[in-house]
């Protein structure tokens, strides 16, 4: 088991380290950033002053070792646009994009295992088959077309929800919440529709699949000669084993619901890190873009990392191959 | 449908009509309605030069004393324009047109490169094995870690930080292209891995080295067209994703600049004025986007099922 682990989280390592490699090359060779800080009447000299003063001038391997050290730290640069450090925008705006997400996965795994169930086990009637109809519709459309749908239903027509923005926020230390105001969450339910709508789908889809699957085994079939009632059956016995895949696919699926939230934040000017990071593209903001790569490789291969090691745990079939020496 | 007789000769298109393939499309309600969206939708923008009342990329047709005229049917509205016309006095069912033509090249090209790239770096992987198979698979697995919609707006931004931010709209559809190509190309490399692994192994391909043919020729020639079955469902429903991609940078304002707008451009710039009342400009093209998206899935799912031998 201690050796899987730590297998894991070399190849883990190894992710990040490429990602940085990647990040690095970036922010060193894409434009030149003594270009973006000067202004036009910068003279020569003072051009190589800065570029020294910046350590331009040193080895590659000396200049990577040294964007490494400072990204562990958090530290990566000074913002072309902004001209604040890349770090502590990004920490004003991660709160945001947390709260986004988190908001929006509950509400897909929500609804997407009550769906899930409800499809499965009335898997002919009208409903199943609406939900299924409408579960292609929903992983077809993009999901930008479906926040404006909204916005133009519930803020444009109807007037009852706000169309951007957080709301009131409250600031907890250097955390910021909206999960304390009346304003904030109002503002929350639009852009978690529209971010948790994919995910919903999916797990409405892996449910029902997983559900079917189950309920054809010899152990339910047991259950029933047993003369267990059927919620008993349904509910303590199928859907137990049918959560192990869920709950693993939509921890994987957090990462890219993080990514997801580029297009949802833009859509609603959510101030989180992906509309920070769709501003820095526009307008060629490199050390945020490759700090923004890090970062959010960084909660991918950690969530990858715990979710692997939580799976093997918890299903001790899987314990029994990784024990078994290679 | 008639069922008249075919006649009995081993042409190509009789052999089509009489395949297993067109069979199941012929008993596919929803397949037949979705094929048929699509070829009208792809017909609509290669026609786009006859069918449009104007063309959309030529400032000089656009006149803003026609701006903001509601669609044909309203009260307001004013001929030729059927979908009514937006702030620059730019007529919205032409801007359709052009604009699907624009969002069908960048998928098509994309997804062209991208299956090119996976198909060569697959081959390669499977065929020759070893340190390069795993360098191959090692950068195929980071990759696959994050959503391809991100790739190409690193891509995207990389490309325009070397390149100068103000580029032609020429270069940037290029760029959308190349975005796309990078971010796909996954897929396509590690299914043709699996199946050049499984095909090497067999005898024709031992006896194609038997009488010393080059590894390029049986790779291309022989062990290829083996694997082409699931890359060709893979290719569809990739063209619905390198849509919705290339649609999701224009929106993002990364994409198709303003004066060459693509599908994602114009819904971007009907978003500004959802609240001024002017639905029109941004409906059409959502919902022209909307029904390309979701005909090719139908499509590309169906292609799934009838290709899968497990299902027949």
């Amino acid at each position: 088991m201690l050796a899987f682990i730590l297998r894991r989280a070399l190849q883990s390592i190894g992710v990040l380290i490429a990602v940085g490699i990647i990040a690095f090359t970036m922010f060193r060779f894409a434009g030149d950033p003594v270009n973006q800080m000067v202004a036009i009447d910068t003279t020569p000299a003072q051009r190589a002053e800065i570029r020294a003063s910046l350590g331009l001038d040193d080895p590659v391997v000396v200049q990577f070792a040294r964007y490494f050290t400072n990204a562990a730290q958090f530290k990566f640069g000074v913002s072309y646009q902004f001209r604040q450090p890349v770090s502590s925008l990004l920490q004003e705006r991660m709160p945001a994009t947390l709260e986004l997400a988190t908001c929006a996965t509950v509400l897909a795994l929500f609804f997407g295992i009550l769906m899930g169930i409800y499809s499965a086990l009335r898997r002919d009637s009208f409903t199943a088959k609406l939900l299924q109809a409408v579960s292609l519709i929903g992983i077809s459309l993009p999901t930008f077309l479906i926040g404006i749908l909204l916005i133009y239903l519930f803020a444009v027509t109807l007037g009852w929800l706000p169309s951007f923005g957080r709301g009131e926020v409250v600031k907890l230390g250097w955390w910021t919440t909206g999960f304390l105001t009346v304003s904030g969450w109002k503002a929350l339910i639009m852009p978690s529709i529209t971010l948790g709508l994919f995910q919903m789908t999916l797990i409405m889809r892996l449910v029902r699949a997983e559900m079917l699957e189950v309920l054809r085994t010899d152990y339910i079939r047991f259950a029933r000669a047993r003369g267990l009632t059927t919620r008993a059956i349904h509910f303590g016995h199928a859907l137990k084993n049918t959560l192990v895949p869920v709950i693993t696919v939509a921890g994987l699926q957090f990462g890219s619901v993080i990514a997801f939230a580029i297009i949802t934040e833009t859509v609603f000017q959510w101030p989180g890190m992906g509309l920070l990071f769709v501003q820095a593209v526009q307008n060629v903001d490199i050390p945020i873009m490759a700090a923004y790569l890090l970062v959010v490789s960084l909660i991918f291969v950690t969530i990858n990392l715990v979710v692997d090691i939580l799976y093997t745990i918890v299903d001790p079939r899987l314990r029994a191959t990784v024990n078994r020496p290679a | 449908m008639t069922d008249a007789p075919l006649p009995h000769t081993p042409g190509l298109l009789a052999r089509a009509i009489d395949s297993d393939i067109f069979y199941s499309f012929r008993r596919s309600k929803l397949t037949i309605v979705a094929a048929s969206i699509v070829l009208l939708l792809v017909l609509a923008a290669i026609l786009a030069p006859v069918l449009a009342a104007q063309n959309p990329f030529d400032p000089a047709q656009l006149d803003l004393m026609n701006s903001r005229i509601s669609p044909l049917w309203t009260a307001e509205g004013q001929k030729p324009f059927l979908f009514g016309t937006d702030e620059q006095g730019r007529d919205v069912f032409s801007a359709i047109l052009y604009g699907m033509r624009i969002s069908l090249i960048v998928g098509i090209l994309g997804v062209a490169l991208a299956a090119v790239l996976g198909i060569g770096l697959g081959l390669v992987a499977g065929y020759v094995g070893g340190a390069v198979d795993s360098l191959i698979m090692r950068i195929a697995d980071v990759q696959l870690t994050f959503p391809a919609i991100l790739i190409a707006l690193l891509i995207d931004g990389v490309v325009k930080s070397l390149l100068g931010n103000h580029l032609d709209a020429t270069t940037m559809l290029m760029v959308l292209v190349i975005a796309i190509g990078l971010s796909f190309w996954v897929q396509y490399a590690r299914t043709v891995r699996g199946s050049v692994m499984v095909e090497k192994n067999k005898d024709y391909v031992a006896a194609a080295q038997l009488i010393g043919l080059p590894a390029r020729v049986i790779m291309l020639r022989h062990v290829l067209p083996n694997t082409m079955g699931p890359i060709l469902v893979i290719a569809t429903i990739n063209l619905a994703l390198a849509i919705i991609t290339e649609a999701t940078l224009s929106f993002l304002g990364s994409g198709m600049p303003d004066t060459m707008p693509s599908l994602g451009t114009l819904i971007r710039i009907g978003n500004n004025y959802l609240f001024s009342g002017e639905w029109w400009v941004i409906a059409f093209p959502g919902i022209a986007l909307a029904s390309l998206i979701l005909s090719i899935n139908l499509v590309g799912d169906w292609l799934r099922d009838a290709l899968n031998p497990k299902l027949q």
